[in-house]
């Protein structure tokens, strides 16, 4: 009786996780890096209160946007082909990355260069590129240095936060031609520099992301400090932005209290360097700016999100890294360990919509609940309540008069709901709680020293010889 | 049905909220913004000292004596060619200066000009169309006269500020402005020189723009710089 019960599935994630664990140079770089920037950000909020005020008009503003998402798209379409843009729409990753090849191929381009943008890593722009002949380089200091190890980023705001300095002099020294190994900061972001404004000066087409859209000028805003966003949307003659379908506002004004919050909350920065707005390609008489400009508006699952309401409240995200920052989880097991293009919890969170419960639905159990998450969030995402949503999700069928979600189900393990089930009618019939009772005190010997997922980092359960029942009664 | 179809088709099908409102974003900020946009602020001084903080340099000038100060700086900073806007007026006023760096000014486009300003070129100098106290920005309103690469490609960027037209927050400039309207092919905030932490959190300036960012206030005459 006493033989193991492993009947919890042993995935992927949970290998991961223990690697990542057992990493110490992986837990130093997260733990030093998280702690510096939740002190960043909390010198930005000193007042709590008017936080509490700045964050309520930056949720409204996001509810607003969502609540009229379809109309708002249809008129940012408008506005924009008005402007000169133009726009494509792509259900999925697939969808997306034939729009970039069509627009490469239809101008002979082999070179694109890339300012930072967490859609693209959704599609695997890059990987998708290259299968056709088109190289797609990072031109972000962070992103540049992953791709440049054959890595994806381990965070949606600082992608190389993983790596010490001395791990990126030596991939410099070693993948750069010609460069010496220097690990002094300085030095290494000069060579990137120097690398890369050949880039930009000479490729076909410059990639970027978008932080907001507005619908009422047609405008694409984009938030950065490096010029690199800059460098990508100005210097090459083709541009093509790519945002999630979620990231439209109305108003030019609605993006005041949502570009007041991203970089306090991201980076603890009260501004970036740059705040670029795009509203159309070079006009005439205008020197420089490319002379075509895309949108692609990607699906990829939001719409599943969308359908819920409580599940929408996921969309109202500005990617400020924030909840990630403050997770205790991420802070210990790191970005690459979630196996996702976002980690952390909004990565648990939009991860099951964009590749569907099958591949994720551990993810919403990767969390202490703790809280921490949902009380930074500049946009009162409730992360830990759609946690708690998903969980159920993933592990249960879906309720009467609610749709499936894509790999509804997916975590459910027989023998959990089993043991549940179990407990549940034992709990409700006195009768048969008294007989278990009886039971488990009297056999606890019989009680097995390996107890599902229990006993992975905890000791046993054992019930105890008497029940507090029987104590009580023998005390009086 | 196309993707487009399909995808609004998908989003129209959702429950909807009923009847929403507009959020008040002016009324709800007015508080936040209130100390600044009173007469008696000192804009000047919140915008100075918060761009300061992010690493730009910043001097008081006069309308008059400007391009003496910016041949000094390119002097001294070592700066043998600098690039100016289309229009002529600067680089104009700079020619007159001796010693003046070699000058161009940016007439035709940037294909044609693409080698000089990325190999060649040292500084670039633009207007500021105005700027931001609060956080200490530079608002950038380029078009014909203001090629955005000017202040972007060259490793050093000179600016031009009219103390004047320093607005208390984003919103006011905005509002006041009526930008929604009238928003050119590219509107820039400048806050400071290109930056980047993405090496172990470590912050080093100069990341792909300007490494150095160099702001001009042109005081009225008769104030005292
Ligand atoms: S969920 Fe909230 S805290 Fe997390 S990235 Fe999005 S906006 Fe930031």
């Amino acid at each position: 009786m006493n033989a193991p019960l492993n009947y919890v599935p042993r995935s992927d994630f949970k290998k991961r996780t223990f690697a990542a664990t057992q990493d110490p140079h992986l837990r130093q770089s997260f733990r030093s890096a998280m702690d510096f920037l939740m002190a960043k950000r909390q010198a930005q909020f000193p007042d709590q209160e008017a936080f509490e005020h700045l964050r309520a008009l930056g949720e409204e503003v996001r509810r607003y946007s969502l609540s009229r998402l379809p109309e708002l798209l249809e008129q940012l379409e408008a506005n924009l082909t008005r402007n000169g843009v133009k726009v494509h729409w792509a259900e999925d990753a697939e969808e997306a990355n034939a729009i970039f090849l069509e627009i490469s191929r239809s101008h002979g381009a082999t070179r694109l260069i890339k300012g930072k943008s967490m859609v693209s890593e959704e599609i695997e722009l890059n990987h998708e590129m290259a299968k056709h002949g088109v190289d797609c380089l990072e031109s972000d200091m962070g992103e540049y240095i992953v791709q440049l190890d054959g890595e994806k980023p381990s965070h949606i705001i600082m992608p190389a936060i993983h790596k010490t300095k001395e791990q990126i002099a030596r991939l410099f020294h070693e993948k750069v031609p010609g460069v010496d190994y220097t690990d002094s900061v300085d030095e290494l972001i000069q060579i990137g520099r120097r690398i890369l404004r050949e880039n930009f000066r000479d490729a076909h087409i410059g990639v970027s992301g978008v932080n907001f859209a507005v619908a009422e000028t047609g405008s694409l805003c984009l938030v950065e400090n490096e010029g690199n966003g800059r460098m990508c949307t100005t210097v090459p003659p083709v541009h093509i932005a790519i945002t999630g379908i979620e990231k439209v506002v109305e108003k030019l004004e609605h993006v005041v209290p949502l570009y007041t919050l991203l970089p306090r909350s991201a980076t603890g920065q009260a501004i970036t360097t740059y705040f670029n707005v795009i509203s159309g390609p070079r006009k005439p008489g205008e020197k420089d700016g490319p002379k075509e400009v895309h949108l692609i508006l990607l699906d990829n699952g939001r719409s599943q999100a969308y359908a819920d309401e409580q599940l929408r409240q996921t969309l109202q995200c500005i990617r400020c890294g924030a909840c990630m920052n403050h997770c205790p989880v991420y802070t210990r097991i790191g970005g690459h360990a979630y196996g996702t293009t976002y980690p952390g919890p909004i990565g648990e969170i939009v991860s099951p919509h964009m590749m569907g419960l099958t591949a994720t639905h551990e993810l919403p159990f990767a969390s202490s609940l703790c809280g921490a998450c949902g009380d930074v969030c500049p946009v009162k995402i409730p992360i830990p309540d759609i946690l708690m949503r998903l969980r159920r999700e993933a592990s249960h069928e879906a309720e009467p008069g609610r749709p499936a979600l894509r790999g509804q189900g997916a975590g459910r393990n027989r023998l959990v709901s089993l043991a549940f089930a179990a407990w549940r009618t034992i709990y409700s019939h006195p009768g048969l709680y008294r007989l278990y009772a009886w039971a488990a005190s009297r056999l606890n010997f019989l009680t097995p020293k390996s107890q599902l997922g229990w006993t992975a980092s905890r000791t046993p359960l054992i019930p105890a010889r008497q029940t507090l029942r029987d104590r009580l009664k023998n005390r009086a | 049905m196309s993707a487009r179809d399909n995808i609004l088709a998908r989003l129209r099908a959702a429950p909807r909220s009923s009847a929403p409102v507009m959020p008040d974003v002016a009324g709800r900020l007015a508080d936040r913004y209130a100390a600044l946009r009173a007469p008696e602020a000192d804009r000047f001084g919140t915008f100075r000292s918060a761009i300061e903080a992010a690493h730009a340099e910043v001097h008081e000038t006069s309308g008059a004596e400007w391009p003496a100060l910016v041949v000094r700086l390119c002097r001294e900073k070592g700066v043998a060619m600098l690039a100016c806007p289309p229009a002529g007026d600067l680089s104009a006023a700079l020619m007159l200066e001796p010693d003046a760096p070699e000058i161009w000014g940016y007439g035709e486009t940037m294909e044609a000009v693409k080698g000089r300003l990325f190999d060649a070129t040292d500084a670039g100098i633009t207007r500021a169309h105005g700027a931001i106290a609060e956080t200490g920005t530079l608002i950038a309103w380029t078009g014909v006269d203001e090629p955005r690469s000017l202040s972007l490609v060259p490793p050093i960027h000179f600016i031009l500020l009219d103390r004047s037209r320093i607005y208390a927050d984003l919103l006011q400039a905005m509002t006041e402005e009526g930008w929604a309207g009238r928003l050119p092919t590219n509107l820039l905030l400048i806050s400071g020189p290109s930056k980047t932490a993405d090496i172990q959190q470590t912050l080093a300036y100069g990341a792909h723009g300007p490494k150095e960012l160099i702001v001009l206030v042109l005081n009225p005459e008769g104030v005292a710089a």
